[in-house]
């Protein structure tokens, strides 16, 4: 979610599942939908029903989405970007785009500085001996006299965003897009006149994307380029708009927001890093400062910064927590380089790790807690190579899954050591399922839903809060009786609940909320808010130790009202979806996120048959408002998170450059036709041990893509002996297209090898006319395609091969995310049974 | 029997119909297979509230589950890779299960006594209690829906779920689907919603779109949206489907003998021809079937 918090400020999906139901145009690229959400894409059939919407889909297989859409258009897997600046090229080219929009709520008309280029692939700044961007060549040109940024409302200064952008998709014309995507020409002509016939007021157009897009070297970049696209189409903030990251699982977001990878805290707060050694050196590196610019000042909201950090201090330390001791800044953790799972299983495998630090030795435990890096993680072998090198291991899981069972992986398919060399104790504690347990979900659309529990937990497993429980207070307890190296750590945080070994979750929902710890008067004396009341927004949020707040933004969740993530009422009175009586969204229980960017200049929405919030003279009014509802239009931008205060077509934020470029894969089926002498990513990451092993497209001519099926949940399907799921979806496969199947003699039905740098499997043949061979510039590329839901561990009869034994350790340089969605392969005919 | 709540209008091999019913609608499930994902929610929910049998499928190199309907399987999406005759490509998706025929072959061609009958609201349904497993019914079925059950020595089929609709409840089937191209109502509404949603095909250009609900069979109470209507083939579906001239001849002329022969054959069966029995007009306007 890096690109479009990069872009507009935050990192999830800008509207939500029902909103779907109000577009013109749903475009779906690098998403599968009616596969991986059928629940949500029932909004994407609503519109076609009920609005006559066009759904457009793009993708390099002819999917269940592609069955019910109006228009398909295939792509080689790996070049959306080039895709979507065609698009961006027709939209400016026939004026296809909101110019009004672009003019208000995006940084178009900002001036760049001298230092910006691009040449032949490579932006300004790079060092090639770190694959690294000084980025600061990548600044907005700084303006003396306002102590700000240099703008050109008319955008025709050649060095401002809209320029710069204007040249840098000359390039991509529908022959190039031919060229480097394979699509036809006339196809690609198609689907830009139908996406961009949203490029004005009347029309809104929505774009749905999921891990097909994250899952690439460039990942990042591709997901931006749908957000500039958005904006440029004036799509983003309005009902029927918005660029919709579709999530995968049920909590994933929920999981995200409270810190789901090692560079956050909850809320989105930075973790520190060890040369911050104070909270005031903290603060002044992650605040940013506010750019005035533009005909209306900007919110900047993490302004606030200050008070979100202090107050997660008080929620994780209490009382221990003081102004004197900086409210306990020195206990948090520190972080010094990487520590994405990809890194830590390289540090495992190797024994070692090198970061700011000095070199360390490697982990020695792993506790993993609903995952399961064996399948999920790329190049199998070695993640069961890595763990066999731990002294010990915990798997929290519902059944005994690849990772828990790594050293039983059968040794004529993986690399497994012998289970006398393998020194890791595994600990496999029994969790217990969603059903099984109360607590929130907190979905796609930033919901945040209470769910019940339905049934007990079987035998001994325990709910997911009983085993952290456990596990903390056991360690708290040594640490009290024994010591240690900085024992406060742990001794310091404060766990007040009723049940301390099983804390009622409606208790750390509070927490999260966050609530008064003294009577908080306003400047006349009046009681805000009495001690121990909960908050009802985040602007209630003190930084002088007065509240604690576990995540800022899901302030409101239980609020002075309640557990509002347990409200049911289905009342939607304006009739867009947006039922803010039913649980409650993330931020401000805002169903739309930037809904001022809905209406124009004076406030008057761009379509009054969709409005998203409307300027009724005194406040506004429809969806609740991106920022205080009696702030007059002209006072604030719509992108409050971002110190621009508008959204970003020129983000010098990201790590591989200020603008999008298309870049091959890391294993790249061939040459890039814009810059032959940079191929891929130039800062896209590659590891380099003896297991790292990476194919080059004369030993692996075919690409090869991973994927989900509908019928299958993950990797825990196939453990239901009888299941209903594994009745409709048998077993694992390789969709292969006719012509490469009779080229190599590979029969539907009939078994074949996939084999990479990386190993081999095998597995029943898919022969299909869903999958093409795509023109590369003149070269003849197939593509295949396997699903990942089988390993070695499920019900006798359900098991197979781990798709993930074929992809590599590359990585996207923003999120550290695996490139399982574009890899190099050869394929041959099999003999014998499934393997 | 399914449902006891509900009176019969015909049975096979059996004079019994059509006389002294309440009024009630027809009942339909309309199938846009245009809107349909093939995400088979719909199969396993019909497996699910039927309780049928696991059946042990294998992956030959297809996302359809299996081949065909199965005595344990009762709601299928056949996939098909169609290349269309303007050089395009579709892949096509349909639900099939039994069409609920307003003149059902089956009920025609099964020669005991009431082991198929349709309710008054149009649903077609097997009675095992009088099922003799001749599987005779297979035979007249124009869609190759009715499947012998190996354990029970029954024939099996969908049953529009007439115990849910006997109580108020959509079929399972419509209840899980996720997009909505499943609905259920009344035969009229269906068809006016299957005519409104052609019309909306043809409108955006797909002129050959129809709705599938073919007269041969008097209409079936399943109706269906086709995108490409001039080939239901495509789709898995027959072009004309009718219920063969032996079996309407059967029904007409030779049944009430074919059914006595049956009756007298049958051990079983005879239980419930006399219940049954060649009924009186207007015997039980008010009450529920004579079961
Ligand atoms: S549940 Fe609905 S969408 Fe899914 S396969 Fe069945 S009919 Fe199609």
């Amino acid at each position: 979610m890096a690109s479009l918090a990069a872009t507009f400020g935050r990192g999830a999906m800008t509207n939500g599942w029902v909103d779907i139901k109000n577009t013109d145009v749903v475009l779906v690229m690098g998403g599968n939908p009616a596969e991986n959400h059928p629940c949500g894409f029932k909004w994407a059939i609503e519109a076609k029903k009920t609005r006559n919407a066009k759904i457009v889909s793009v993708d390099p297989r002819f999917t269940r989405t592609s069955a019910v859409a109006d228009l398909y258009a295939p792509l080689r897997p790996g070049t959306d970007i080039a895709f979507l600046y065609g698009i961006i090229k027709y939209a400016l080219d026939h004026k296809r785009f909101h110019e009004d929009y672009v003019k208000i709520h995006t940084n178009a008309p900002f001036i760049v500085g001298e230092r910006y280029s691009f040449n032949d692939g490579l932006f300004a700044g790079f060092d090639g001996a770190k694959k690294e961007y000084d980025k600061a060549n990548w600044n907005y040109e700084p303006d003396p006299k306002t102590n700000s940024y240099q703008v050109d409302p008319t955008l025709q200064n050649p060095r401002c965003v809209f320029q710069l952008l204007k040249k840098h998709v000359e390039r991509y014309t529908p022959e190039m897009v031919e060229k480097i995507c394979g699509t036809p020409k006339d196809q690609f002509l198609k689907v830009a006149e139908v996406v961009t016939s949203t490029g004005n007021a009347e029309r809104a157009g929505t774009i749905l994307y999921a891990l097909g897009w994250t899952q690439h070297s460039t990942g990042v970049q591709i997901i931006r380029t749908a957000a500039m696209l958005q904006l440029l189409l004036g799509n983003v903030g309005r009902p029927g708009g918005g660029v919709n990251a579709l999530r995968g699982h049920s909590n994933i977001q929920g999981a995200t927001d409270i810190a789901g990878t090692f560079e956050i805290l909850p809320g989105y707060l930075a973790t520190p890093r060890g040369g911050l050694n104070n909270l005031t050196e903290y603060l002044e590196k992650v605040t940013p400062t506010t750019l005035n610019k533009q005909s209306w000042t900007t919110m900047n909201y993490w302004s606030n910064y200050p008070k979100l950090a202090v107050s997660l201090l008080m929620a994780l330390y209490g009382k221990s927590a003081t102004k004197e001791n900086d409210w306990n800044y020195q206990l948090l953790p520190k972080v010094d380089g990487n520590y994405s799972w990809m890194y830590i299983f390289d540090d495992m495998y190797r024994g070692k790790s090198k970061r700011a630090g000095g070199e360390e030795s490697g982990p020695e435990g792993f506790i993993t807690f609903g995952m399961n890096p064996v399948g999920i993680g790329p190049n199998s072998d070695k993640m069961i190579a890595a763990l066999s090198k731990l002294k010990w291991m915990v798997v929290v899981e519902n059944v005994e899954i690849e990772t828990a069972a790594f050293w039983k992986a059968p040794k004529d398919q993986y690399q497994t050591p012998d289970a006398k060399d393998i020194p890791t104790e595994v600990y496999l504690l029994p969790a217990s399922g969603f059903c099984e347990k109360d607590g929130t979900f907190t979905n796609s659309a930033r919901w945040m839903q209470w769910k019940w529990k339905a049934i007990d937990p079987p035998g001994q497993s325990k709910t997911d809060q009983e085993i952290v429980s456990r596990m903390f207070l056991a360690v708290r307890d040594l640490y009290r009786k024994e010591g240690g190296a900085l024992p406060e750590q742990v001794t310091s945080v404060t766990w007040n609940y009723t049940n301390p070994i099983n804390p009622d979750l409606d208790e750390v929902l509070k927490d999260i909320n966050g609530k008064a710890l003294v009577d908080i008067k306003d400047k006349d004396g009046k009681l805000v808010k009495a001690a121990g009341q909960q908050l009802d927004n985040f602007a209630q949020i003190m930084d002088d130790g007065t509240t604690m707040c576990g995540n800022w933004l899901h302030t409101g969740v239980y609020s002075s009202a309640g557990n509002n993530a347990k409200r049911r009422n289905n009342a939607d009175p304006t009739g867009l979806g947006m039922f803010h009586e039913w649980g409650f969204s993330w931020p401000a229980n805002r169903r739309i996120m930037y809904n001022r960017a809905s209406a124009d200049a004076d406030g008057k929405p761009w379509d009054p048959t969709r409005p998203g919030i409307v300027w009724n003279g005194e406040k506004w009014v429809g969806d609740v408002p991106d920022f205080k509802p009696d702030s007059p239009p002209g006072q604030f931008g719509a992108f409050i998170m971002l110190p621009e205060g508008v959204a970003r077509l020129y983000a010098a934020a990201l790590n591989d450059g200020p603008f999008p470029e298309h870049y091959e894969a890391m294993e790249a089926a061939g040459d890039n036709p814009l810059h032959p002498k940079v191929t891929s990513n130039p800062v896209g990451v590659r590891f380099s041990s003896d297991k790292d092993k990476y194919g080059t497209a004369s030993d692996f001519p075919i690409v090869c893509t991973t994927y989900r099926l509908t019928e299958h949940y993950h990797y825990w399907t196939k453990h239901h002996g009888n299941g209903r799921l594994n009745e409709v979806q048998p077993g694992f496969f390789v969709e292969i297209p006719e012509g490469l199947a009779k080229e190599k003699g590979i029969s539907n039905g009939g078994q074949v090898k996939v084999t990479s740098a990386r190993g081999s499997i095998t597995g029943v043949a898919m022969v299909t006319k869903r999958l093409h061979q795509m023109q590369i510039g003149g070269k003849q590329v197939w593509h295949v395609g396997v699903p990942l839901h089988w390993g070695f561990m499920g019900a006798a009869g359900h098991t197979g091969p781990l798709a993930n034994k074929l992809t590599p350790t590359v990585m996207d340089a923003n999120t550290w995310t695996p490139e399982y969605k574009t890899f190099l392969v050869k394929i041959e005919k099999a003999e014998g049974g499934v393997a | 029997m399914n449902s006891p709540g509900l009176q019969i209008r015909q049975s096979s091999a059996s004079l019994h119909g059509d006389t002294g019913q309440r009024k009630m609608p027809v009942v339909s499930k309309y199938i846009d297979t245009s809107t349909c994902i093939g995400c088979k929610a719909c199969e396993v929910a019909c497996q699910e509230w039927n309780d049928l049998g696991n059946v042990d499928t294998k992956q030959v190199g297809s996302y359809q589950t299996m081949p065909q309907l199965n005595a344990d399987f009762w709601n299928l999406i056949k996939f098909n890779e169609q290349t269309l005759t303007d050089g395009g490509f579709a892949w096509l998706m349909r639900k099939d299960q039994c069409m609920h025929c307003a003149d059902p072959g089956c009920l025609r061609a099964c020669p005991a006594p009431g082991a198929i009958v349709q309710y008054e609201n149009g649903i077609v349904d097997v009675n095992p209690d009088a099922c003799i497993g001749c599987g005779m019914c297979a035979t007249g079925c124009p869609f190759d829906v009715p499947k012998y059950h190996k354990e029970s020595g029954k024939m099996a089929k969908c049953t529009l779920c007439v115990d849910r609709v006997d109580v108020g409840l959509e079929p399972a089937c419509v209840k899980a689907c996720p997009t909505g191209c499943l609905h259920f109502g009344t035969k009229d509404d269906m068809r006016a919603l299957a005519d409104q949603r052609v019309d909306q095909l043809r409108a955006n250009g797909l002129a050959q779109a129809a709705v599938y609900d073919p007269p041969g069979v008097g209409g079936t109470t399943v109706v269906t949206v086709l995108a490409h209507g001039d080939h239901p083939e495509w789709y898995g579906l027959p072009r004309d489907p009718h219920v063969p001239t032996g079996m309407r001849f059967w029904k007409s002329v030779l049944r009430p003998v074919g059914f006595i022969a049956m009756a007298a054959a049958v051990f079983g069966a005879i239980g419930h021809y006399l219940s049954y029995g060649p009924k009186k007009p207007k015997e039980d306007e008010s009450g529920p079937a004579a079961l």
